[in-house]
């Protein structure tokens, strides 16, 4: 079995030094070993157990009486579930469409020659480093109406000026937008720069001597070559919108009520603080769906594709 | 003279649309600032001035207090000992986890750039959903097995946690960065007789270092800013910085402190800051990378 496995070049050290070959040809998989353990038990094994779970009627402990889909039924019957389902459909387009924008733009722009452009793209990146955490802490001060930005504005003359976002259950969802935009948006930036760097430049020049203005060479030439960077960066962000948990501990606790809770926090929720493991598991199980929705297409474009340019 | 006319005129429209560029870009500038720059300033006002003032009124003098506060005095939960403990756990965690999931990654790419076998590109492919499951259909297993191997609720547990699941990543970054090196390199060695290690240790190590910061950076920022696992399998005292700020933001003992509040924040954040604003752009590297090839 081994040695069929074995590659050319080990053949030619087996010619050579026979003593060595077994040793040396086995070190690869014991050094893979701990790793293959890892992935085996603790990301697949995981997931079998969390979808056996779902499909148990467990309740404080895990117990393995099956009941079938009835804890789907139970958690699309649930109404927390269904405004949390929203709440991603919402927070989740919203978020996805004002980052790509912001991104593209900023990055076309600081691709414009800008004087102090690496300054610019620092300050644009830096919320990237900082955590969820830190970020709801900061813009639960600044979107508070009674001493934030609706104060700030209000004393400087706007006495009419409301923005209560926070405290109003049908726009919470877009502070969550609001924040996680200021957070994410600098990352689509760097990945679009990234890829406008990379555009061929005799391509720009030709486009340039044919007359085309700098805004059709983009719309037309520049932009259309980056359609690779515009997936990775709408998967991306549609991954961290569908794991998004801790946005939302931190500048709403899931508040007013659970209007501004998203899966994971319903997910966090019913497992651990309201010993429904049953139904916790099943929306685990949910958020898994949705990810697997997007990238397994994503992933197999990207692999056919890998193998047609081969 | 018309070429002329056309050509100022065109410059001149040209210079008004660079200054709206310029002021779009400055704009966009300051709404990425405003936040930590209001941090900053709500954190040096007494209790006094965060009441009555707005968000941009500067604080009379610097006050210290909700500095010296937030770090060892500020009450998270029942006890009030500031984020001080916490901001070490993170630390008890972040150090280990990022040097065992850095070198655990670094060898992983190694075998499977350098020493693939049959199966072993299925496996880094199978590796690699592990870096996009959601981490919640992991998580009632992981506080299971945690409790099974008596490290749960410990720093220790935590440290297992982030290595398990950052191992995926450490493979990939080293894993694209091996793929560039030449496989003679390697069957060289070996036809010289130089072994598994000796190659590793002599030949791959040194030319590692770009691709080892990058992924101490990346690791270092994404284990000290989580906070589902820090929630969910750490204990009363080995809780991390990020969880411990949850609690002293949501705990109403006496009072909202904004101040205390921001200070904390920032406090929290600083770590990660000094590293971005140091290595920007490993981190960046970090960034993209885990892009391109996701």
């Amino acid at each position: 079995m081994n040695t069929n496995a074995t590659n050319s070049e080990s053949k030619k050290t087996q010619l050579g030094r026979p003593a060595r070959l077994s040793l040396a040809d086995w070190m690869p998989k014991i050094v893979l070993a701990p790793t293959m353990l890892i992935a085996i038990v603790c990301i697949y094994g995981y997931m079998i157990w969390t979808a056996v779970l779902s499909f148990t009627g467990s309740r404080m402990l895990p117990s393995y009486k099956f009941v079938g889909w009835d804890q789907y039924e139970r958690l699309f019957n649930n109404d927390r579930w269904m405004v949390a389902l929203t709440n991603l459909g919402i927070f989740g387009s919203l978020f996805i469409l004002i980052c790509l924008f912001l991104g593209i733009m900023l990055a076309i722009f600081l691709d414009q020659k800008i004087r102090a452009e690496g300054a610019l793209r620092t300050i644009y990146l830096y919320p990237m480093a900082i955590s969820f955490i830190v970020t709801g802490t900061a813009w639960k001060w600044l979107l508070n109406p009674t001493n934030g930005i609706q104060k700030l504005m209000i004393d400087m003359g706007f006495e009419n000026f409301k923005f209560d976002w926070l405290t109003d259950p049908h726009r919470v969802v877009y502070c969550l937008v609001i924040a996680a935009v200021w957070q994410a948006s600098g990352f689509v930036m760097a990945l679009f720069l990234a890829g406008l760097r990379g555009v061929d430049g005799d391509l720009i020049k030709a486009a340039h001597l044919d007359g085309a203005s700098t805004f059709t060479t983009y719309r037309r030439i520049i932009l259309p070559s980056l359609k690779p960077v515009f997936f990775s960066a709408l998967v991306i962000l549609s991954h961290i919108a569908i794991k998004s948990f801790d946005l939302v501990q931190a500048l709403t606790n899931g508040g007013p009520g659970y209007s501004s809770d998203l899966p994971a926090n319903f997910m966090y929720t019913y497992t651990f603080t309201r010993s429904q493991i049953g139904m916790g598991s099943a929306s685990a199980m949910v958020m898994l769906g949705c990810i697997l929705a997007i990238l397994v297409p994503y992933l197999y474009s990207e692999l056919r594709g890998g193998r047609n340019e081969k | 003279m018309k070429n002329n006319a056309i050509a100022r005129k065109t410059s001149g429209v040209e210079k008004v649309l660079r200054l709206a560029l310029y002021a779009v870009l400055l704009i966009m500038a300051f709404f990425y600032l405003m936040p930590l720059v209001i941090m900053l300033i709500t954190s040096l006002k007494d209790a006094e001035e965060v009441r009555n003032g707005t968000l941009l009124s500067l604080p009379s003098y610097l006050h210290f207090d909700s500095w010296t506060k937030a770090w060892s005095g500020a009450c998270t939960g029942s006890t009030c000992t500031g984020i001080s403990p916490y901001f070490i756990n993170s630390f008890k965690i972040v150090i280990p986890a990022v040097a065992i999931s850095t070198l655990l990654g670094a060898i992983n790419g190694y075998v499977i750039s350098l020493w693939k076998f049959r199966g072993s590109d299925l496996f880094f492919a199978a590796l690699l959903l592990g870096c996009f499951i959601p981490f919640q259909v992991v998580l009632l297993p992981m506080a299971q097995t945690l409790g099974w191997l008596g490290i749960a609720s410990s720093t220790t547990g935590l440290v297992f946690v982030h290595v398990v699941y950052g191992v995926a990543f450490t493979t990939l970054f080293f894993r694209n960065f091996y793929q560039s090196i030449p496989g003679e390199l390697v069957k060289a060695a070996r036809l010289d007789g130089a072994g598994f290690f000796t190659i590793f240790y002599r030949i791959i190590l040194p030319v590692s270092t770009p691709i080892i910061v990058v992924t101490v950076i990346w690791q270092f920022t994404q284990i000290w800013n989580d906070f589902l696992f820090g929630v969910a399998f750490s204990g009363f005292d080995s809780q991390p910085v990020t969880v411990a700020l949850n609690n002293l933001v949501n705990t109403s003992f006496g009072g909202k402190e904004y101040n205390v509040d921001m200070a904390a924040a920032i406090i929290a954040a600083l770590p990660t800051i000094i590293v971005y604003v140091f290595a920007g752009k490993y981190f960046v590297r970090g960034l993209t990378a885990g892009a391109v090839k996701g």
